[in-house]
């Protein structure tokens, strides 16, 4: 009879897969366990290493430690060093000024430069317009400054300041001796108007020395001050026309040149003027004498 | 009977799930080879007959994703002889098919060919109670047959409703809706014997499989390899397998008769064995490779070496001639055919209007035999081959896969059976409850 029983190592190679490589391979093509052994059991087993490794401080704080550790050596680098800082566009007297805002300590790391801050603090210097900050090649740091232009000297209740054409302080004009001969205007809130002195100045440019200065009435409106002459009380609005009328009939009857107090164009369908007393005094005269003469003629 | 129709309706609930799902196995047992197509359906569009691509004869809602043969071990005359190593077979198949189909199969519809299958026609009659014949009057008009004595340890493969006559119409195909006074249902009951199915049943569940469906290996032949209008017109179908011969006639699309020889290529292979003294497996080749039926003068000069190696050299060195192989061959197919002659004889396939005859099986590759078939059969034989089903591949389209590929329709189109009817409420037990709750469904 064929043997039955079968014992180790008699056995013929068999091409049947036994029960359980059988079982194995049903089981590895069901879904459910294929999808938790390849993605479940992995997934579980990195988040349970992380958590047991995160879950003791020392091990964050080693990790912290040499995360810094590593990031100050790419820091420090030479590459990245920055040794020394050209200003551009800025009066030697401005770059000592921003030299001394920024106060940087040479050499330091780009790392550390914060770009954004550094600029803000530069533009808050008020003879600058703008900044622009950059670190070039070869470890410089750039500055490149757009100065405010001084544009006038305005006469304020807290000391004279050079301003510039839009009414921005630059700087005391103490500080500025050189500038004295900008064109001057005063009164309280006269920088905010400065664009609008600007365009009288250049409209009352035919004036030439003898115009003084800019006076702001009430924060509304404009007074040309001259030199030897009227005042000229200008309107609210539209205060270029009104000059432009006045310096017309300067031109046309020497307005300016007469024995007149003020000039006072507020009202914008007449001319007002105001005479001296002596001019007054005269015009009477002048009127009796003509009466006389009529009476007598 | 009882215990029949639940455990055949449980078998059909698990084919039902297995097609939810989408994927079932099928299995066929044969005595040469056991082979294992997975199957999934699906109602995707690329499977839909379009313009070009027709409805492959109804079958393209199915597709074979896997599929694997390996040798049979243990298997005699279509009937499992030793458990363990079928068990081994049926894990090898269904290994390399799951593979193959990269997807894990639970159910599996099982065919084999042997335990001396049984036909039975039947007659059942019931009265109408309304006057058109609704599908709860079927279900009486079946129920109402008396079943004979099919003898101790048998149990019923298949029960299927062939024709339905009502008063004096007959050949009705289904009597639904039609007016009459009585139903007459007449069946087709195919037993085979009860311990195969249970050894079968042990060996699938071993497998960590279970068991949606059995089928009689030569029904479903028939339905693989016959033509619509052979089913139609009458026809008989030979499954010349490795133990045994399967006969079934069909005839208006049912089987009819269906029974085996037990007989068939395997005991070709041992009179070669026998009669040119070589060992069984160099039989099989020579049979395969140089193996015929009608001999010619050729066959006279073509030598066949018989090589062995037991060390005698006169014995080493035989040869015969292809004659000899087709003298040894041809009187084992004769009787074969012969027996398949008596057992068409005694179903009375005579007296069918045409006596179609098919020839499929591993058995029908055999070169002469439609010559040998039609001196012994009649003149209508003709060699047939399984339909093409789509993904099945190239290595399983031949007619040894039958069987395997009419398991597959008959997993898609499962033929109406006895079981799948409603059974009468006046069949449950007097005093049950569903009994109750049946009468209620039926009359409200």
């Amino acid at each position: 009879m064929r043997q039955i029983i079968r014992r180790r190592g008699d056995a013929p190679r068999d091409p049947a897969p036994s029960r359980w490589s059988y079982r194995a391979q049903r089981l590895w093509l069901t879904p459910l366990f294929r999808s938790v052994l390849r993605v479940g059991i992995p997934s579980f087993l990195i988040a349970g290493a992380v958590g047991l490794y995160a879950s003791d401080p020392a091990n964050i704080q080693r990790l912290q430690d040499s995360v810094a550790e590593i990031r100050r050596s790419v820091e420090d680098r030479p590459e990245f060093r920055v040794n020394l800082m050209a200003i551009e566009g800025a009066t030697p007297v401005l770059a000592e000024e921003i030299r001394a805002t920024l106060a940087l300590d040479f050499p330091t790391s780009s790392f550390d430069l914060d770009l954004p801050r550094l600029r803000a603090r530069v533009e808050e210097i008020r003879a600058v317009d703008t900044a622009e900050l950059r670190v070039r090649s070869g470890g410089e740091l750039a500055v490149i400054v757009t100065e405010r232009r001084p544009a006038m000297v305005w006469q304020a209740r807290e000391g004279l300041w050079v301003v510039d054409a839009g009414g921005e302080r630059v700087a005391p004009l103490l500080a500025r001796p050189r500038l004295v001969d900008l064109p001057v205007i005063s009164g309280d809130g006269a920088n905010d108007a400065a664009e609008e002195a600007m365009a009288l100045f250049a409209v009352a440019r035919p004036l030439g020395d003898r115009l003084r200065g800019l006076v702001r009435m009430g924060e509304r409106r404009w007074d040309v001050v001259l030199e030897d002459g009227p005042r000229i009380l200008l309107p609210a609005d539209q205060p270029m026309r009104a000059l432009e009328e006045v310096l017309a009939l300067h031109d046309a009857q020497e307005l300016l040149d007469r024995d007149v107090a003020r000039v006072d164009m507020r009202d914008g369908t007449r001319t007002v003027l105001q005479l001296t007393p002596q001019a007054m005094a005269e015009l009477r005269r002048m009127r009796a004498t003509d009466i006389t003469g009529d009476r007598n003629g | 009977m009882s215990m029949l129709y639940q455990s055949q309706r449980a078998m059909r609930a698990k084919r039902q799930e297995a097609m939810r799902r989408g994927v079932i196995a099928i299995l066929d047992i044969g005595s040469y080879k056991t082979s294992c197509l997975v199957l999934r359906f699906d109602s995707s569009d690329d499977l839909r007959p379009s313009e070009e691509v027709g409805a492959m004869a109804g079958q393209s809602n199915f597709r074979v994703i896997g599929a694997a043969t390996t040798r049979s071990r243990g298997v005699k005359f279509g009937e499992i002889d030793t458990v363990q190593e079928t068990e081994r077979a049926i894990r090898t198949a269904v290994q390399a098919a799951q593979k193959m189909a990269n997807m894990r199969v639970d159910h599996v519809i099982v065919s084999f060919s042997g335990a001396r299958p049984r036909s039975y026609g039947l007659v059942g009659e019931t009265s109408l109670q309304t006057g058109t014949v609704t599908e709860c009057d079927v279900a009486r008009a079946l129920a109402a047959c008396d079943v004979p004595d099919i003898g101790e340890g048998r149990e019923v493969l298949h029960a299927q409703p062939v024709n339905f006559a009502l008063d004096h119409r007959s050949g009705l195909k289904d009597p639904r809706g039609h007016v009459g006074n009585r139903l007459s249902a007449d069946m087709h009951m195919l037993t085979i014997e009860a311990h195969a199915i249970e050894t079968l049943l042990h060996c699938v569940k071993r497998c960590d499989l279970e068991l949606a469906g059995v089928a009689s290996s030569p029904y479903v032949a028939g339905v693989s390899s016959l033509v619509e209008d052979e089913q139609e017109l009458g026809a008989a179908c030979i499954d010349l397998g490795g133990g045994t011969t399967g006969v079934s006639i069909f005839i208006k699309k049912h089987m009819i008769y269906a029974d085996t020889v037990r007989m068939g290529g395997d005991h070709v292979t041992s009179d070669i064995s026998q009669g040119l003294q070589i060992p069984a497996a160099d039989a099989e080749r020579i049979k395969t490779r140089f193996g015929g039926l009608v001999a010619t003068g050729m066959d006279d000069r073509e030598r066949i070496e018989l090589e062995s190696d037991t060390g005698d050299w006169e014995h080493d060195r035989r040869s015969i001639s292809r004659a000899e192989l087709i003298g040894v061959m041809r009187p084992r197919v004769e009787e074969i055919l012969e027996e398949v002659r008596a057992t068409l004889e005694d179903a009375g396939f005579d007296h069918l209007p045409s006596q179609r005859i098919v020839l499929t099986g591993g058995g029908s590759q055999i070169p002469g035999l439609d010559q040998l078939a039609s001196r012994i059969l009649g003149n209508q034989v003709r060699l047939g081959r399984p339909l093409r089903v789509q993904g099945l591949p190239q290595s399983a389209c031949g007619p040894a896969f039958s069987a395997c590929v009419g398991l597959a329709l008959f997993a898609a189109y499962p033929q109406d059976e006895w079981w799948d009817f409603e059974v009468p409420a006046d069949r449950y037990p007097a005093r049950s409850l569903r009994r109750a709750v049946k009468w209620f469904r039926d009359n409200w």
